[in-house]
């Protein structure tokens, strides 16, 4: 009825109404959600902040995060933390690798959503097909940092030792504010490459890659938990990330000095490593790199003695 | 000395109704006692007062103030080190910032072979550090002699050879110094401890001002001495004497690049919070509460061995002292039975006898401490067992000592105590032995024995830790990458990981 009636016609890029809107057809509007344990909630705070382009056109409504759904995240992380860190290198390649090709073919939205967020349309292509080029950079090292980055040590003595890069454990990360979804998806295939689990802030002023990177995430073999996105405010919870007793790394995207700063400072509570990715270049091949896995990896040695 | 000899064994039927039962039990008090066998002192050369050693120089303190250093085996002083101000930490950083700029442009493989001479003089001088690191720390000889001297040495010998090979180390990355590293170190192994953070520091190009601890400042001093005398360019490595304030000035100064800590994980906090406003990379070697494990088809003398050097080796005074045990529950009875006489055939006393097992406690203070834990063990119910030995009249003693009957809750189970104090847990399923292990904030170290391989795997690579030693312990190479996960710190020490804590890869 309303179609025939009303002369809705969204602008052409808007999310209310995107590329395949026409003039007799009211567009259906995706609500933008958490993504937690594999599931999709709205925050349990009910809270929200309104996204806008820049000429002032509404995007959309995106959760505003509170701390209980951090610590549901870091709950539903630290759960899958052992089921992904113990799958075979070879089995987490095919999953980061499946991330690239259910990423692959839904490059339009995902384009779709940069340019309402500001980027050009030829920026936002560039930045898309380097995401899915990045998915299988980072899938391709799966099974071959540890061969990088391993010893076996010539000990003096009649001893067998070797030592070996372990998952830290659940990682916060940060994601950078711009470049909002290669900066993601380079943090969060660079941590659970090397069988972290993560919790992800995604950019506050252009989150709606993220959400989408959420269905991703869905539909490609990641175990539920393995990456939780949230959407929100940084400077409510960072305090809430740096404290939490349960979380063994923050990776912070940004230059931010005080919230460094502050980073630093407040991990002191049970020691979680403090990462900075500063002046990153995302595009570009800075981005990739072992040395992305193995910041998010502890060294484990072990001995055994010979002969004996 | 007159050799007392009796028969060393007693066979006592314990359970003689039926005769199947022979309890062999060791009365070692009855048995040998030994001669004393002291290491001499007489080619030792200590002075009376050390300075500061600053830009190749040993230079009077700014404030003129000195502190003494004690043989805690006699409590008699041995010498008197400066007490170092913020003034001279400021001298000391100046002079390794005036030296960095020649240091690390030197040709690399010049700037290894002067490392290379400091480990061989190092070797030449042996004897002479093993006993002064004995007298001012407490130690046994024995260890002294064959662990920390030796190991130290080779930590130099080891990252000379990586001076100038710096661009094979990394993969695609080339890497440079970072500049002036503060380096904090704790009295457990001081010599040991200096050479893990000098040797990587100025092997990969940079220049360091050491602290060493309080109360074992003397062979640091030896070594500057060393130093010197290896023809080191002025002020490539400082090393300085104080307490805390003099840490914390270290700790602040502006123009450190570095800070390198090992000690407690309260002052490790203390210290990244200090420096969270700053460009000042860190590595935290901190605290640990390591559980080694004993499974019931594990070779169970050795693993009382294994036991025996996990928890008294050093006098406890080991971050990775494997000071919670777990047995498995069908063997338990056995393996505390054989424990506790093998803790009865250690000698506890002069740290200067060759026989010596456990020597004495580094300080009056941390002698209260142990005792204070020990009292709380106790008052939390855990049945305590000690050491029948004999110890001396004068000097700081502990005897070995366990607790059994440990719940996780406990917090002589919980909190590192730096002592000779082992507690006692049982378990009955691998599953719930890895769940007890890693139930603490701490993560450095950890002990398994079993004969079966598989197992040693499955369990090496559930537990959280840095370190772990399967049907071994407490063995260190530099080599081998030490340091530990979570609150026991991060970065580490030895091997490719412990030079990259001194490089920008850029």
């Amino acid at each position: 009825m309303p179609t025939t009636t009303k002369k809705a016609k969204p602008k052409e890029g808007s999310h209310r109404g995107s590329a395949q809107s026409s003039a007799n057809r009211l567009n259906v509007q995706k609500t933008y959600k958490l993504f937690i344990g594999g599931k999709f909630p709205r925050t349990e705070s009910g809270r929200y902040y309104t996204l806008k382009s820049a000429e002032g056109e509404q995007l959309g409504n995106i959760c505003r995060a509170s701390r209980k759904d951090f610590r549901e995240s870091v709950l539903a992380a630290r759960a899958a933390f052992k089921g992904w860190s113990a799958k075979s290198a070879f089995n987490r390649s095919q999953i980061l690798y499946r991330l690239a090709e259910m990423l692959e073919g839904r490059q339009a939205q995902f384009i779709d959503e940069l340019t309402m967020q500001g980027s050009t349309k030829v920026a936002a292509q560039k930045e898309v097909i380097a995401a899915v080029d990045r998915l299988v950079y980072y899938a391709g090292w799966c099974d071959k940092y540890q061969q990088i980055f391993s010893a076996v040590n010539p000990v003096a003595s009649s001893h067998f030792n070797f030592s070996v890069l372990e998952p830290t454990g659940v990682v916060v990360i940060v994601a950078p504010e711009e470049n909002s979804l290669i900066g993601l998806v380079t943090t969060a295939a660079s941590a659970i490459a090397g069988g972290n689990t993560s919790i992800i802030l995604a950019s506050e002023s252009k989150p709606l890659c993220a959400v989408s990177f959420a269905e991703v995430i869905n539909t490609s073999d990641v175990p539920g938990g393995v990456i939780n996105i949230l959407t929100g405010k940084l400077s409510e919870l960072i305090g809430h990330f740096t404290t939490h007793m349960d979380v063994n790394s923050i990776v912070y995207c940004g230059d931010d000095r005080a919230m460094i700063k502050k980073i630093k400072s407040d991990s002191t509570s049970n020691l979680k490593r403090p990462v900075f990715r500063t002046a990153i270049n995302w595009l570009s091949a800075e981005a990739e790199t072992p040395y992305f896995i193995s910041d998010m990896q502890e060294t484990k040695t072990t001995w055994h003695p010979i002969g004996i | 000395m007159k050799t007392k000899r009796k028969a060393a064994v007693k066979a006592n039927k314990t359970n003689s109704s039926n005769g199947s039962m022979v309890d062999i039990s060791l009365k070692f008090d009855e048995g040998w006692s030994y001669s004393p066998a002291p290491e001499s002192t007489d080619h030792v050369s200590i002075k009376e007062r050390y300075g500061l050693f600053i830009g190749g120089k040993f230079v009077k303190p700014a404030l003129g103030k000195y502190f003494a250093t004690i043989n805690p085996a006699t409590e008699k002083k041995i010498s008197e080190v400066a007490n170092a101000s913020s003034a001279d930490v400021d001298k000391a950083v100046k002079a390794a910032r005036k030296a960095f700029g020649p240091w690390s442009s030197l040709p690399a493989r010049e700037r290894g072979k002067y490392v290379y001479r400091i480990s061989r003089m190092m070797q030449e001088k042996a004897r002479e550090l093993a006993v002064i690191e004995s007298m001012d720390g407490g130690k046994a000889i024995r260890e002294a002699r064959d662990i920390d001297i030796p190991l130290a040495a080779a930590h130099f010998f080891y990252y000379a050879g990586w001076a100038d090979k710096l661009d094979y180390a990394f993969p695609n990355k080339k890497p440079t110094p970072l500049g002036v590293a503060g380096q904090i170190i704790p009295w457990n192994f001081p010599l040991l401890m200096a050479a893990w953070k000098i040797a990587p520091a100025i092997a990969a190009g940079n220049t360091v001002v050491l602290k060493s601890a309080e109360t074992t400042p003397l062979t640091s001093m030896k070594l500057a001495e060393i130093i010197q005398e290896a023809g080191l360019p002025d002020g490539v490595v400082n090393i300085i004497t104080g307490a805390g304030d003099t840490g914390a000035a270290l700790v602040n100064h502006p123009d450190i690049d570095k800070i390198a800590f090992t000690g407690s994980t309260g002052v490790g906090k203390i210290i990244q919070n200090a420096i969270a406003g700053t460009d000042k990379k860190v590595t935290l070697e901190l605290g640990g509460k390591a559980a080694n494990i004993i499974l019931d088809d594990a070779p169970l003398d050795q693993a009382v061995e294994g036991i025996i050097n996990g928890i008294y080796f050093n006098q406890g005074h080991v971050c990775c002292a494997g000071s919670r045990l777990f047995v498995q529950e069908d063997v338990a009875d056995t393996v505390i039975r054989k424990l506790k006489d093998r803790m009865q055939t250690l000698i506890v006393g002069d740290p200067l006898d060759k026989n010596t097992d456990i020597g004495a406690i580094n300080s009056k203070e941390q002698l209260a401490t142990i005792n204070r834990y020990i009292k709380i063990g106790k008052n939390e119910g855990a049945d305590f067992y000690q050491s029948k030995c004999k110890i001396p009249n004068k000097g700081y003693w502990c005897p070995p000592t366990l607790f059994l009957n440990v719940s996780q809750s406990h917090r002589i189970a919980q909190e590192e105590i730096f002592g000779p104090v082992l507690a006692v847990q049982t378990f009955r399923t691998v599953d719930e032995v890895i769940e007890k292990a890693n139930n603490t904030p701490y993560g450095l170290s950890a002990g398994i024995w079993t004969d079966k391989g598989s197992k040693i795997f499955n369990i090496t690579a559930k537990l959280n830790a840095g370190v772990i030693w399967a049907n071994t312990y407490n063995k260190f190479d530099p080599t081998s990458p030490f340091g530990g996960y979570k609150e026991s710190g991060f970065g580490r020490e030895g091997g490719l990981p412990g030079l990259q804590a001194y490089l920008n890869l850029g």
